[in-house]
């Protein structure tokens, strides 16, 4: 019991709808679900609700429509830019408890699945198929479909095969008013405005997903990886940038400055050099000549530019230490300093050797230690702030370097987020890429989803814009940055 | 920014002046898919996008473009360094194949065209430029306007100028016919193919890709049939036809009259016209609301509906 007679009477109602143990309100629960993955606090949830059904989703939504509670649907929590941190005590939905593959369907390349579904898992049982779902993250291991299609998650491998969005054919969606609506289809060109389009990175402001047609794409036959070693990043980063001036689109170029290698060779020995400035690891894939003349060209165009050393994957074996490196990177910087932050903006290709500079200029101004590694394929910087948080004054300099590496994207031509999205750590950045009547449209797009703002309020568009601006949560994000 | 759009470029500022704030308006590209989900009043009034090529960036793979230009120039455009879009050139404009949304026959090898647009200037029914998307090739900065406006058939905002992907076109494309080859095996065997299109009795592949992977995949498809070289699209019935991939395998069950199906796709091109779909409700619901929202008055390409296409 909470004490609160209005909070008891709705976790009632919940459990009635679901079942009295899948509806928890109790202090370690709504700790652990006020969080996710990224640095910000201040979240709180309300009860917190564990359905296992379409049925039970629509439930939840219609008792917090009629009772007016915000509702915020959350994955793995995985993300990392706030986006599934409970402002307000909202309704907590954790999708966690539907985790089916309910369908797989090679003529229509398709996968039925719950939102819940792991995003490895989903590979894993695809491959004896011959089969995978493409867009990978680095955290594939833990995050789902639903926080993948919620997010518009990338991945290394969303160079040649496109972002979530690409693989998202159909969505099962409940609404904030409780209505279900099967947004998109399987069909070749689905009637009516592309609302499933929209939906993916929504970031739970437009319904929650129950079920999700996914596409499945092929194994490619053959795949050549390549590790590339550079004396200086920009090298790397040109390469990247002459490789598909070229016409060669790889599907992963993934670029990773010395600082890390050091660290992930400690961590995992996957084989990178460690006394190289930086590494370029580039994989093609397909039908055996295409990749081997691919291969041919990416080293070609490497030593052009000046790699001291470029190296195949002899092996299943070899490529798969190289990816492991890669996707282990970030656990990898433990070892150096108990903190990091994450960013993701993206420039055009041809201006990553130059803001890379500028990335590390401002973190030598702010006298902190930063690493790179990034989808330097598609020009998605991720520029690691790496801190020890209890060293006095530290994070007002992570801070402020963080600032100034997204005034340096913007500079150069690019966007707020390449994967990550806005959440509550960009919002206030908004107003730097969009005139108040382009943010004015996103509302109007919002709204016709959840015309009451019910749906995680408070995020993504700036304070000042309707849903953004709900007085009950102004309060709340005071422990949030910015 | 607290600059306007219009303040940046003249000509996006004329446009949107031509669209002004009031009265019904309707937009007029190459009039190809002009009754495509319902005309037009005949006398409303219509205005055209600007056109041209502002920038094209083949190191970056993005072309940027206002709405106005045609397909085919932008196509000579991107030809001349190798590149493509999947925008289907039918005689018509950039900014109405993607209002009207609807794919090129070789979307396999292609592409959608709604996953092409990258960044979207377009004037709204207060006769304002909206800026939405990014310049990048990634990006998930805020809601997606971009995706709102693929098949929207100007309903929403006129498109004014556009950012797209491009593509690199293949080193080797390569047509091959079959009278007694499965489609759907021959779909199955290419890893990635430009088209397999099938008219119930004959196969046409469109083979992609470096010259001997084209020749090896031509080899492994002729388990399935007796193939010969191909000299290109076949001709494509009038109507079009949404169907599901696997859908196709039971096409005899619709009466499409001569078809031909890009399989895989679920794309069918038909000499007879494809039965009402119905959309569903609560996504009609959604729907309504974002003309509400977007367009109160219903003064932009009035009597034209995406949901009755």
């Amino acid at each position: 019991m909470s004490g609160d007679p209005a909070v008891d009477d709705l976790v009632a109602a919940l459990g009635e709808a679901l079942a009295p143990d899948r509806v928890r309100h109790d202090g370690a629960e709504r700790a652990l679900l006020s969080r996710d993955a990224s640095v910000f606090e201040g979240g709180v949830a309300g009860p917190v609700c564990f359905p296992v059904s379409t049925s039970e989703v629509q439930a939840i939504m219609r008792i917090a429509a009629a009772g007016g509670h915000n509702v915020v649907p959350r994955g793995a929590g995985t993300g990392l830019a706030g986006g599934a941190i409970p402002l307000g005590a909202p309704i907590v939905v954790s999708t966690t408890r539907m985790n089916r593959i309910l369908d797989v369907d090679v003529d229509d390349r398709i996968a039925w699945v719950e939102p819940g579904v792991v995003n490895l898992d989903l590979s894993r049982h695809l491959g004896p198929l011959g089969f995978h779902f493409a867009p990978d993250p680095s955290s594939q291991q833990v995050c789902t479909i639903g926080g993948n299609v919620a997010n518009n998650s990338g991945g290394p491998h969303c160079l040649a095969e496109g972002v979530t969005n690409a693989h998202v054919r159909a969505i099962e969606v409940v609404l904030p008013d409780g209505e279900v609506a099967m947004l998109g289809g399987l069909d070749a060109e689905p009637l009516g405005y592309d609302l499933r389009g929209v939906f993916v990175g929504g970031e739970g402001t437009l319904g929650i997903a129950t079920r999700i047609a996914v596409t499945i794409t092929p194994n490619p036959p053959a795949v050549r990886t390549l590790l590339l070693s550079f004396a200086e990043v920009v090298d790397a980063a040109n390469t990247v940038s002459a490789v598909i001036a070229a016409g060669c689109v790889p599907a992963a170029m993934e670029v990773m400055d010395q600082r890390i290698t050091v660290a992930v060779e400690r961590y995992v020995g996957a084989g990178y050099p460690t006394d190289a400035a930086a590494v370029l690891l580039a994989e093609v894939d397909g039908l055996a000549h295409g990749v081997d003349h691919d291969a041919e060209t990416i080293a070609t165009i490497g030593r052009a530019n000046g790699a001291t050393d470029v190296r195949l994957a002899a092996n299943d074996d070899e490529r798969a230490l190289l990816w492991k490196g890669r996707k282990t990177a970030f656990g990898a910087i433990a070892q150096i300093a108990p903190d990091y932050y994450l960013h993701d903006t993206v420039v055009p290709r041809s201006k990553l050797a130059d803001v890379l500079e500028q990335v590390y200029a401002i973190a030598d101004r702010h006298e902190l230690l930063v690493m790179n590694v990034f989808h330097a394929g598609d020009g998605n910087l991720h520029p690691l702030l790496i801190f020890d948080a209890r060293e006095p004054g530290v994070l007002e300099r992570v801070h402020l370097a963080g600032a100034e590496i997204i005034t340096a994207s913007l500079d150069a031509g690019g966007v707020l987020s390449g994967e990550h999205g806005i959440g509550v750590e960009k919002q206030q950045y908004m107003d730097r890429l969009f005139t108040d009547d382009d943010l004015d449209h996103q509302d109007r797009l919002r709204r016709a989803f959840d015309p009451t703002c019910r749906a995680n309020p408070g995020k993504v568009l700036p304070v000042g814009h309707s849903c953004a601006d709900i007085q009950s949560l102004r309060a709340v994000p005071t422990g949030v940055w910015g | 920014m607290a600059a306007t759009l219009a303040s940046a470029d003249p000509v996006l500022a004329d446009f949107a002046e031509q669209v002004g704030a009031e009265g019904p308006v309707a937009v007029e590209g190459g009039r190809t898919r002009w009754l495509v989900g319902g005309a037009p009043p005949p006398d409303v009034r219509t205005v055209r996008a600007p056109a041209g090529i502002v920038e094209y960036a083949p190191e970056e793979m993005t072309v940027r473009v206002r709405a106005g230009t045609t397909v085919a120039e932008l196509d000579a455009e991107l030809s001349s360094r190798g590149q493509r879009t999947p925008l289907p050139d039918r005689g018509g404009t950039v900014g109405g194949a993607l209002a009207v949304g609807e794919n090129h026959p070789g979307l396999l090898g292609r592409g959608r065209v709604r996953s092409s647009l990258l960044q979207v200037r377009y004037v709204s029914a207060d006769g304002v430029l909206v800026n939405g998307g990014g310049p990048t090739v990634k990006n998930v900065t805020g809601f997606d306007l971009p995706r709102l406006m693929v098949g929207s058939l100007g309903t929403l905002g006129l498109l004014a100028e556009v950012i797209l992907r491009t593509e690199p076109n293949p080193a080797v494309s390569q047509w091959v016919v079959s009278d007694d080859a499965d489609p759907f095996a021959v779909r199955h065997v290419l890893l990635r193919p430009g088209a397999v299109l099938w008219d119930g009795g004959r196969t046409w592949a469109l083979l992609e890709g470096q010259a001997d992977d084209v020749a090896s995949e031509r080899a492994a498809i002729a388990v399935h049939g007796t193939f010969t070289d191909g000299d290109g699209w076949p001709e494509l019935p009038p109507h079009r036809w949404s169907l599901t991939p696997s859908g196709l395998r039971d096409i005899g069950a619709h009466a499409t009259g001569r078809f031909v199906a890009v399989v895989g796709a679920g794309l069918v091109f038909a000499a007879e016209p494809q039965p009402s779909r119905i959309l569903d409700p609560a996504a009609r619901t959604v729907g309504e609301r974002l003309k509400r929202n977007f367009d109160p008055d219903g003064r932009l390409n009035p009597g034209r509906d995406p949901a009755a296409r």
